[in-house]
């Protein structure tokens, strides 16, 4: 069909992709479009410069990443050799279990906070509020600020006895103050509540889009019909959100699983290591420890939890897109 | 009639109060910033000497400001490499029915799902035996080629849903070129999802730390980031100069947030359903 494409598109395109390639795309809308196809062809070397630098930064060294994995990669090892799943199981006799499992518990939890304000805060402000351009503004603009720089807010905040600036307000109604960052469950909480403080915003600017979404005649007709407030959104809003829950759901939990600044700054993994996540772990193996087989191993670990979830959220969307 | 107008000033007040539980900690940040050493108003009121001090402190002893420029190079430099090829690489991608177009495709779609800590290590290597560890090249690299997937994703996907092929059409008829047909008929056509792009690349490269500080460490040329990394590690534990630099290194993005807030949004909201 296009006998100029392939000497240049083969070297970006390894089996990988050949094997997505045959079911998805006829469905998607672009078949009768593309299927006039002379636009364009000419300029079949188009893609190259985008495919060579991602080749370099991203595929070679993802591949790399996974084979030393399997090696005794480090800093003091000059000459790698293979030694198979032993740095899976150093790390996971190490305490990567529980800090695999705090991550996803992070996550879990970010995400279910992000989404229930979030979707509150977009309800609101998608009604008759006075202002409602500047609130949104406003609850959106810690997004835009760097992460790091808002754990080092929070760390203040929750900074330990006599100093932080809770402490200072409990102290100044004579409460007893409290070390919240030398407890590690009241840290993870912190960390937390910083994450779900930056970033409820996006959820709720994505809830805000979804909800432009629903035809306001489909809600006064439920509502001639008798239908309360709660059950108009049950039964006609809830439904047609449905994407942008999933949407959110799985930005976060992503997100949530590759927490990294938030911790560095407020935590640095402490008290005991009992704050760490995949990637604060993965980052110590590398810049202290030099461990690098093992931090590779962590990271294939990572690799196959984001994998899932977003195998899960595209099977979701697309089941929600055949129902609408 | 009664309760509608209730309700409506119920929601007024749970809007307005939420909203200012939001700002609770935009307060501390400033009112610590701009108390003198020494100060004993308790924390949470506002200082009664406030003053300017720490901002010119934080300003002069910080490397706060030659990282601005920094920021601001690396944040362009890599922004505008990732969208020049992103477009060009997503036209053909998005007009073709090849099957290795479509291959193509699907290979860059890959890289949505790489975690960029699996590739981390081979690259810091790869950018050692370059010799570009500590300049800002390994980084502009580093954001092109990690960017890369999502962006043509999205141009990819607008072309194809959004650009109508008549109008290229019709300029091959008219006897226009294949380049000029590109970049006089079909990157004008894309603006909305081009400006989508540059937002959400540019925050999330201005915002970035786990790259530079694995790419730049020791070295003298840093972003914003790392400069608040360095300072904070240097003034352990005086906030109020702390928070001064925290400001700071803020406002730029803040200013810039405002002035185009709509448009932020907008994108934020369109890229990120995408």
């Amino acid at each position: 069909m296009m006998p100029t494409e392939p000497t240049s598109t083969a070297a970006s395109a390894p089996g990988l992709g050949a094997a997505f390639a045959q079911g998805e795309l006829t469905a998607a809308n672009g078949r009768r479009r593309r299927g006039m196809g002379s636009v364009g062809r000419s300029l079949w070397w188009f893609p190259i410069p985008a495919a060579l630098i991602y080749i370099y930064v991203v595929l070679v060294p993802s591949a790399r990443g996974v084979y030393y994995s399997f090696t005794n990669w480090a800093f003091l090892v000059k000459d790698p050799k293979w030694i198979g799943v032993q740095n899976y199981v150093d790390n996971f006799r190490g305490d990567a279990g529980p800090v695999a499992l705090r991550t996803l518990g992070i996550a879990i939890a970010v995400v279910v906070l992000e989404n229930v304000l979030g979707l509150g805060l977009a309800l609101l402000l998608n009604g008759k509020v006075k202002g409602r351009n500047v609130l949104r503004t406003i609850i959106f603009a810690p997004m835009v600020v760097s992460a790091l720089v808002v754990g080092y807010l929070f760390k203040y905040i929750f900074g330990p006895p006599d100093i932080g600036g809770v402490n200072t307000l409990l102290k100044a109604f004579g409460r007893q103050q409290v070390d919240f960052l030398g407890n590690p469950t009241w840290a993870i909480w912190i960390i937390i509540l910083t994450v779900v403080w930056q970033f409820t915003g996006s959820s709720m600017v994505i809830f805000l889009a979804g909800l432009q979404g629903v035809p306001a005649e489909l809600e006064e007709a439920a509502a001639l019909d008798g239908a309360g407030y709660w059950k108009r959104f049950w039964y006609v809003v809830r439904p047609l959100l449905a994407p942008a829950v999933t949407i959110n759901l799985m930005i976060g939990l992503i997100g949530g699983l590759k927490l990294f600044d938030q911790i560095f700054s407020i935590t640095g993994g402490g008290p005991g290591g009992q704050t760490q996540t995949i990637s604060t772990q993965l980052y110590f193996l590398f810049s202290n420890f030099g461990y690098y087989g093992r931090a590779a191993a962590l990271a294939v670990v990572l690799t196959i939890g984001v994998g899932i979830l977003a195998s899960i959220q595209f099977s979701v969307l697309r089941r929600q897109e055949r129902n609408t | 009639m009664k309760t509608q107008a209730m309700t409506r000033a119920g929601a007024n007040v749970v809007a307005y109060a939420a909203t200012i539980i939001f700002l609770i900690p935009i307060y501390i940040l400033i009112n610590l910033s701009l108390r003198p050493t020494g100060d004993t108003t308790p924390g949470f009121l506002p200082s009664r000497h406030a003053t300017l001090d720490n901002y010119i402190t934080a300003w002069t002893t910080s490397a706060l400001p030659g990282s601005i420029l920094t920021s601001v190079v690396v944040t362009t430099l890599s922004s505008v490499l990732v969208l020049a090829l992103a477009t060009m690489a997503a036209y053909p991608l998005a007009r073709s029915t090849a099957r290795l177009s479509t291959a193509t495709f699907y290979t860059f779609l890959v890289g949505l799902l790489l975690p960029f800590q699996l590739a981390v290590l081979p690259i810091y290597f790869q950018m050692r035996d370059l010799g570009l560890l500590g300049t800002i090249w390994s980084l502009i690299i580093v954001y092109g080629g990690v960017q890369m997937p999502f962006s043509i994703f999205l141009i990819t996907t607008f072309l194809r849903t959004s650009v109508p092929a008549e109008y290229e059409e019709a300029a091959h008829i008219d006897g226009c070129g294949n380049i000029r047909t590109f970049w006089h008929v079909v990157v004008p056509l894309l603006r909305p999802v081009l400006g989508t792009c540059l937002i959400l690349n540019a925050v999330g490269i201005w915002n970035d730390f786990f790259t530079p500080l694995i790419f730049l460490a020791g070295s003298s040329q840093i972003t914003i980031p790392m400069a608040i990394y360095q300072f904070v590690g240097q003034y352990v534990s005086n906030w109020p100069l702390i928070f001064a630099s925290l400001v700071i290194s803020m406002i730029p993005i803040l200013a810039v947030y405002l002035l185009l807030q709509r448009y932020v949004i907008q994108g934020f909201a369109g890229g990120l359903k995408g």
